[in-house]
């Protein structure tokens, strides 16, 4: 990943983005985390976030304008938040006189203000704190300019006079009586090493500063700066009038005193100042769901909230912030944080050359389904960014073996002999259509499969119809293996060829998305557009009963809105009502399989499942076999579609755990035997030696090795290994043996006792170190079967 | 260790003894002091260090 691809990302999710009511104030007062604050009670840790941005507490926080009030989010709820009115609660219920300030290191460089007005006052003061040696040029006899001219009711003349003592604590010194027609700016330039003009609307002519056509003096918008080095300009100097407004007064005070500062150590002034002053925020914030509050009154209106007034006004402010995604994706929540910082992470990850890359597992845990992308405003799509990460660790060599290897090994059985299959028609030597049912439905259901094949034949009785078994290649492409789905796909598009080329009926949605995306020029169907089309079989049973069904939509429909309705039409024609769920259809969740989560983050899979099948209380039903199993493994009871279609005890069906994995492996090799048997009369091809291995396990031995993985036939080819060569270990205590093998990348341990012919099994557990003894040495191989 | 150990190396019908074994992953081996039969040198790793230590190593140098 490129740094200007991770910018691009980064940009797209705006969670970082300032609230409406911070991006409104021209100071940007943190009102989010002030509000936070007020509402544990705590007002000195307010007031020290306020201080933060606003030089003149007691005094903004009784005239200040509320430009951040307009934009509040709540005003669509009910009324904005009385932002000022807490600002005074911080300023009179906080208290920061123990707090330490820290002295900055003196600066030689001296600066002039000109005017001790707002704007002059806060440049003087920012500058200050940087360890400048500041002097303001008054021609009053005080500061404070216009404030003076405030209704004391509005702001009583002794907060005024607080503010300004606490600036001129600062260390600042002020020349009072000193009118503007008695300074030369020639002399200013000479004595000090920088000049800011904050002398109000008006200025003396003989000043050679450009001005407009208006009589204003010109000044750079981004800097302050005027036509002559080192002088500045700002407040109504710029307005040719009087103080508009205290805080857009501070705010250039400020600008001006980043730029003077810039420019007395000789950097840049113009570099990255973007987002100063006021702007529209670019954050978006749901307010679905959220109930009104009304607006607290303050009991005392000339004193202002009292604490717990405050507290519950405080409490009001919903926390502005975007985090849709994160809402609505249990995979995005579980690792705390959103993707403008996953992204860098993702960056990080790859770019890292020592070092642990940590990560990893956030990367191989995404289940790629979109459905982020379908949420948010700016269609950041954190499943392609995992994606393009996934491929480029595998391309580095740094992806982790064990992430996706269970699923990929998965897909080699799918498509080695023991399930794929390319046939026409018995005595055809070509095929109109093709059904391929996918991997999975074989594997959960395969009496679907040879159902479905009957009913094409039926339906279609012009057409020739053929078969292929196999597995699309979807699980490499989620693993980021792009060797290995080319050569699937390669290998499926020779096999497609001997069949004449003809339309693929397509029963998974996985499948249906990898030929759209990777085998474009083969037409397809989805097995539901024609059950809509052709009609229910004969043997459907339609129910009367009405009941309610929810409906869910596999995450690789969500924009094939055809599928989607022909699975309903279908779901309704069987005599059920459909209750959608909350997220469905392009807001479809998905189950886990996608992306190979279930594989590379076990736990976070069930957690998946469990927030989707909790949804509703209704049955579910979907068109995935996978989504279905998956489901139904965690208690859901869900029937997949074929199930309505086909099977007469529909509430025995539903609450069907379904197969392990083990058995998954053996439906489909089943289901092969079977066709081949029944339709076209030809014998499996010989076993390997090890499958003929007979073992006896409990059924709780037998789910221990499913949840770590363990297949019959793994056992089977540690048992054949061990008898055949005599390596393996015996207890004499338990009077059983341990024998290890290693037949892929994984080592796998089996503790057994001999009963006759057949193996009773203890116990299994796995590791992918290499240990000596894992591994057949070349001399012990000779003799060695298939 | 002089511990007896139940355990028999099937093959050579002999106990099986303490001894260092190398562990390896990844272009990454270390010694480990495991059970071992001395003879052909079969090796023994209990369950708990296969799903204890063995994997937490296995993810730290997956992630390295």
């Amino acid at each position: 990943m490129e740094q200007s691809e991770l910018r691009e990302l980064e940009a797209q999710c705006i969670q970082e983005c300032a609230p409406t009511c911070t991006a409104a104030c021209p100071v940007h007062v943190d009102v989010k985390a002030m509000l936070v604050e007020i509402g544990r009670g705590d007002f000195s840790a307010a007031l020290k976030i306020y201080r933060r941005s606003v030089p003149l507490p007691g005094v903004i926080s009784r005239i200040c304008d509320q430009p951040c009030r307009e934009v509040c989010r709540r005003v669509d709820l009910d009324e904005a938040i009385a932002i000022r009115a807490l600002e005074r609660s911080c300023v009179e219920h906080g208290d920061l006189a123990g707090e330490k300030t820290r002295t900055p290191p003196k600066r030689r460089q001296q600066v002039v203000i000109i005017g001790g007005g707002v704007s002059g006052l806060t440049a003087a003061h920012d500058l200050a704190r940087k360890g400048y040696k500041i002097l303001i040029v008054e021609a009053t006899d005080r500061l404070g300019g216009s404030l003076w001219r405030v209704d004391d009711g509005d702001l009583p003349k002794a907060i005024l006079q607080h503010d300004l003592d606490a600036i001129l604590a600062l260390g600042i010194e002020a020349q009072y009586e000193t009118p503007i027609d008695r300074v030369h700016l020639s002399d200013l330039r000479r004595q000090f090493d920088a000049v800011y003009l904050a002398i109000g609307a008006h200025m003396p002519d003989d000043f050679e500063l450009e001005r407009d056509e208006h009589g204003t003096v010109k000044v750079d918008p981004v800097t302050f700066g005027t036509n002559l080095d080192g002088v500045f300009a700002g407040g109504g100097i710029l307005w040719g009038v009087e103080m508009r407004s205290a805080i857009t007064s501070i705010s250039e005070g400020r600008r001006a005193a980043i730029s003077i500062d810039r420019y007395l150590q000789k950097v840049s002034l113009t570099a990255s100042r973007i987002y100063e002053g006021p702007y529209t925020s670019c954050l978006y914030t749901n307010l679905q769901g959220l109930a009104a509050q009304p607006l607290i009154e303050t009991k005392h209106p000339d004193e202002g909230y009292e604490w717990h007034e405050a507290l519950q006004e405080a409490k009001r402010c919903i926390q502005c912030e975007c985090m849709e995604c994160v809402k609505v994706c249990e995979y995005l929540k579980a690792f705390e944080r959103y993707p403008r910082k996953y992204v860098r992470e993702i960056y990080n990850n790859l770019s890292i050359v020592k070092g642990t890359r940590y990560a990893n597992t956030f990367i191989n845990s995404c289940s790629l389904c979109g459905l982020c992308a379908e949420i948010c405003p700016h269609d950041l799509d954190m499943g392609q960014v995992n994606l393009i990460a996934r491929r480029e660790m595998v391309t580095t060599k740094r992806m982790p073996p064990s992430a996706h290897d269970f699923a990929l090994r998965d897909m080699a059985f799918s498509n080695s002999d023991k399930f794929q299959l390319a046939r026409n028609a018995p005595g055809a030597t070509t095929s109109d259509y093709v059904f391929f049912p996918g991997c999975q439905l074989s594997a959960s259901s395969s009496e679907h499969v040879e159902q479905v094949y009957a009913y094409l034949g039926e339906k279609l009785p012009e057409s020739k119809i053929g078969l292929m078994l196999g597995c699309c290649g979807a699980p490499a492409n989620w693993a980021g293996r792009v060797d290995l789905i080319d050569d699937a796909l390669a290998n499926w598009r020779e096999n497609y060829r001997t069949l004449g080329q003809p339309k693929v009926v397509l029963a998974c949605s996985s499948c249906y998305q990898t030929f759209k995306k990777h085998l474009p020029d083969v037409e397809i169907v989805s097995l539901w557009e024609l059950y809509d089309q052709l009609g229910l079989p004969e043997q459907s049973t339609i129910s009367n009963q009405h009941s309610a069904i929810s409906m869910h939509d596999p995450c690789t429909t969500r924009y094939d809105r055809v599928i989607q309705d022909s699975a309903r039409n279908l779901v309704q024609r069987l005599g059920y009502q459909i209750q959608e769920l909350p997220l469905s259809r392009e807001k479809t969740e998905c189950c886990s399989y996608g992306g190979n989560m279930w594989v590379a983050n076990r736990d976070l899979a069930k957690k998946v499942v469990e927030r989707r099948v909790t949804e509703s209380e209704l049955d579910y039903v979907t068109y995935c076999a996978m989504c279905r199993d998956f489901f139904a493994r965690q208690g859901k009871r869900t029937l997949h579609l074929l199930d309505l279609i086909y099977t007469q005890d529909v509430n025995a069906r539903a609450a069907r755990r379904g197969p392990d994995f083990s058995q998954r492996h053996e439906n489909r090799a089943r289901l092969k035997r079977n066709l081949l048997n029944n339709v076209w009369g030809e014998d499996m091809p010989e076993q390997a030696a090890y499958e003929a291995i007979q073992l006896i396990m409990s059924d709780e031995v037998r789910e221990r090795m499913d949840q770590r993985l363990i297949l019959i036939e793994d056992v089977q080819r540690v048992l054949e290994y061990a008898q055949r060569t005599g390596r393996r270990l015996f207890n004499q205590q338990t009077q059983r043996y341990l024998a290890y093998y290693m037949p892929t990348a994984v080592t796998y341990w089996v503790e057994y006792m001999l009963q006759g012919e057949a193996f009773v099994i203890f116990n299994a557990y796995s590791h992918r170190m290499e240990v000596p003894g894992s591994v057949q040495s070349p001399h012990q191989q000779t003799g060695a079967s298939s | 260790m002089t511990e007896q150990t139940e355990w028999l190396c099937a093959n050579c019908n002999i106990p099986l003894e303490t001894g260092k074994v190398d562990v390896a992953y990844l272009d990454n081996a270390f010694p480990v002091d495991l059970l071992k039969c001395p003879n052909c040198g079969l090796v023994l790793i209990p369950e708990d260090l296969a799903l204890g230590k063995m994997v937490e190593v296995e993810k730290q140098l997956e992630d390295k």
